[in-house]
């Protein structure tokens, strides 16, 4: 009956054109069923996605990996990741499989157990909308309480990240080393509190010894070392945090559920578009752009490294909504000074809040609200438009049809 | 107008990695460019929490940070107090924002009763309390600052000693937020603050005021966008406010 209900209010959001439906939908089986989740998840093996970043693009990676393995999947690829959105996910199920769920950091402890999950897969954790999350410290110390409640439990985690490491070693972990580009939220032992030592892409405690793990799994540029296998991973999308998130993909995909790495590995590499990530959006002039969500200093770290090695041009599309984050002090973590000598503008809700960081950075640019004009304003055959999350959102739900 | 300076200005960033969470670069960036824009050399000193914080400084900037860090933080302040006071007395600024702001004075009193002992270079007292204050903060300053804007995220609850100044009172927001609408503290060449956003690319005449106390008078900057954009915060903070307000008043009244 709950679940009934909860479909016919999806189709109504839909139908009415006020969302995708997942979330409300859930929201009225939470409502009229607590257990409704337990319910709905019987006869599917679970694996859980968890990050601050690439969670999206992670969970919808594995899935493409499990079905070239011949495994019935289920999974949230429109990232609602509350339990208002995992619910409906469920029910849409066509049977017994695999369900492959993207989770929010700070709901993964609540659904484990209903959930019934057999594999956590964490990516990695650092400071995103502080107005509402709260310390990372307190997120990583969160997933460590399910991790000791269920030593037994399977864990795929990147083993470069200190939050990351703190939280999954109590239980069966499969690590893999990844790197990690932003290590401004991990300067402090999660362990003891002592300052921590990095050298390189490693890690260390002076103090308690908690550290750095030598790992038979790791990406070595493009390429997945696997124990004794090295697998390629050619990918469609861009960036090397894709990469970090095919590794993570490829190895539970191998480790747990069986599925032949090089099989894994061809079909992570044809996946184009994720979600509206790295879709394309038509100019009006004959171009076309390219739209990344960056809504954080360790995703924005990731994606100045892979603009700056391109001739192209870049809008800042910047809200500050409740899903944005509604305080955009990040910008001041992120080392835009990167862009000079590229043409940018600044655009969104809050363009003036990136045109004062951008003139302080003394990158040229142009300030322009709406980011598909701003696009235009610019010059060059590659425009990209880095873009906050409600901005994205919008773009998305205008052309996420047409790429 | 003074003579121009010999030396560079000396921007400490106390600390990034543990006093960095809220852009709190940010306020290093702004006080070395709008240095340079006037063609006043300007270099940017981070100082690790490896090392003993210099007297050499002409700036010590403290941001804010996440519990752990914090602590660590105020350890190794309290090792560099003197060089601190030696600094101040040379005539240096100190500009403290959220958790740095809560450290400069004598002591966080945490919620389990714990107490976080600061430098006490100014008379304040913070407690943790209930709830946190998040949000968008407009505050009326003394001329020439006037009114300011920021965002604050914290749950400190902050009282200023007796005959200590408070930077300004509270238009919206919650800034101290014990009970006497003040939010943070001026003193001779020192500023402490809950607004981040950060604090001084959102205030360019702020940003001017510290850093005239450090190179005398200043001549005005050609952009206007920096000014543009303080007009805009504080425009739609203070109606954002406003509105809260009536809401509110009507929910009270049933």
């Amino acid at each position: 009956m709950a679940v009934v209900a909860g479909r016919a209010a999806g189709g109504l959001s839909r139908i009415t054109g006020r969302g995708a439906g997942a979330t409300i939908s859930g929201r009225v089986m939470n409502l009229l069923a607590p257990d409704a989740l337990r319910e709905l998840a019987q006869g599917q093996r679970v694996a859980l996605v968890s990050a601050t970043n690439g969670k999206t693009t992670t969970t919808r990676l594995l899935s493409a990996a499990l079905e070239a393995g011949e495994h019935v999947v289920t999974s949230n690829s429109t990232g609602a990741n509350l339990t208002s959105g995992i619910a409906p996910t469920l029910a849409r199920a066509p049977g017994p499989g695999v369900a492959v769920l993207e989770v929010d950091e700070r709901v993964l402890p609540r659904v484990v157990d209903p959930l019934g999950a057999e594999l956590l897969v964490f990516g990695n954790l650092s400071r995103d909308q502080l107005d509402r999350y709260g310390e990372v410290h307190a997120v990583g110390d969160s997933w460590r309480r399910v991790t000791e409640s269920h030593p037994d439990l399977a864990v795929v985690a990147n083993a470069s990240d200190p939050h990351v490491v703190w939280a999954a070693e109590p239980a069966n972990v499969t690590w893999v080393t990844l790197g990690l580009g932003w290590r401004n939220d991990a300067a402090t032992c999660p362990r003891c509190a002592a300052l921590l030592q990095w050298s390189d892409d490693r890690f260390d405690c002076p103090a308690c010894g908690f550290g750095q793990l030598d790992t038979p799994h790791r990406l070595d540029g493009d390429t997945l070392v696997l124990g004794s296998e090295r697998v390629a991973l050619d990918l469609a999308l861009p960036g090397r945090w894709n990469l970090a998130n095919a590794a993570l993909a490829v190895t539970a995909a191998t480790t747990h559920f069986g599925v032949d790495a090089r099989v894994a590995a061809k079909a992570v590499a044809s996946v184009r578009s994720v979600a509206g990530r790295y879709m394309r959006v038509p100019l009006g002039d004959g171009r076309e752009a390219r739209v990344l969500l960056a809504k954080n200093p360790a995703g924005w770290t990731e994606v100045l490294r892979f603009l700056a090695e391109r001739d192209t041009s870049v809008v800042i599309a910047v809200n500050a909504h409740i899903a944005d984050g509604k305080d955009p002090s990040w910008l001041w973590d992120v080392p835009y000074e990167l862009l000079q000598g590229k043409r940018t503008a600044a655009a969104g809700e809050r363009c003036l809040d990136v045109a004062v960081r951008l003139r302080y950075a003394e990158v040229d640019h142009l300030v322009e609200p709406d980011a598909l004009v701003a696009a235009r304003a610019l010059p060059g055959d590659e425009v990209h438009i880095v873009a906050s999350y409600t901005q994205f959102s919008a773009l998305f739900r205008r052309f996420g049809n047409e790429s | 107008m003074k003579a121009p300076r010999e030396s560079a200005v000396r921007v400490g960033f106390v600390y990034p990695e543990l006093l960095g969470t809220y852009g709190d670069r940010g306020n290093a960036v702004v006080l070395m460019q709008r240095c340079r824009w006037r063609g006043i050399p300007a270099q940017l000193v981070e100082v690790s929490p490896r090392d003993t914080i210099p007297e050499s400084l002409d700036f010590y900037l403290f941001g804010g940070g996440e519990d752990d860090p914090m602590a660590m933080a105020a350890e190794g302040m309290r090792r560099s107090r003197a060089a601190i006071e030696r600094g101040r007395a040379g005539g240096a600024v100190v500009l403290a924002v959220c958790g740095g702001f809560q450290l400069i004075g004598d002591r966080y009193i945490a919620a389990d009763g714990e107490e976080l002992e600061g430098i006490g270079i100014v008379d304040l007292v913070t407690r943790a309390g209930s709830p946190r204050l998040i949000g968008e903060i407009i505050i009326d300053a003394h001329a020439p600052l006037g009114r300011l804007s920021g965002f604050e995220n914290h749950g400190g609850r902050t009282t200023l000693g007796p005959g200590v100044e408070p930077l300004g009172r509270v238009v919206t927001g919650g800034g101290n937020g014990d009970g006497s609408g003040t939010e943070g503290v001026i003193a001779e060449r020192l500023v402490g603050t809950y607004m981040h956003g950060p604090v001084l690319p959102r205030n360019p005449v702020l940003a001017d005021h510290l850093l005239s106390w450090v190179t005398g008078p200043l001549p005005p900057l050609a952009c206007e966008l920096e000014h543009t954009f303080h007009d805009t915060r504080v425009h739609e903070g203070t109606a954002t406010g406003a509105r809260r307000w009536w809401r509110d008043r009507m929910l009270a009244r049933g």
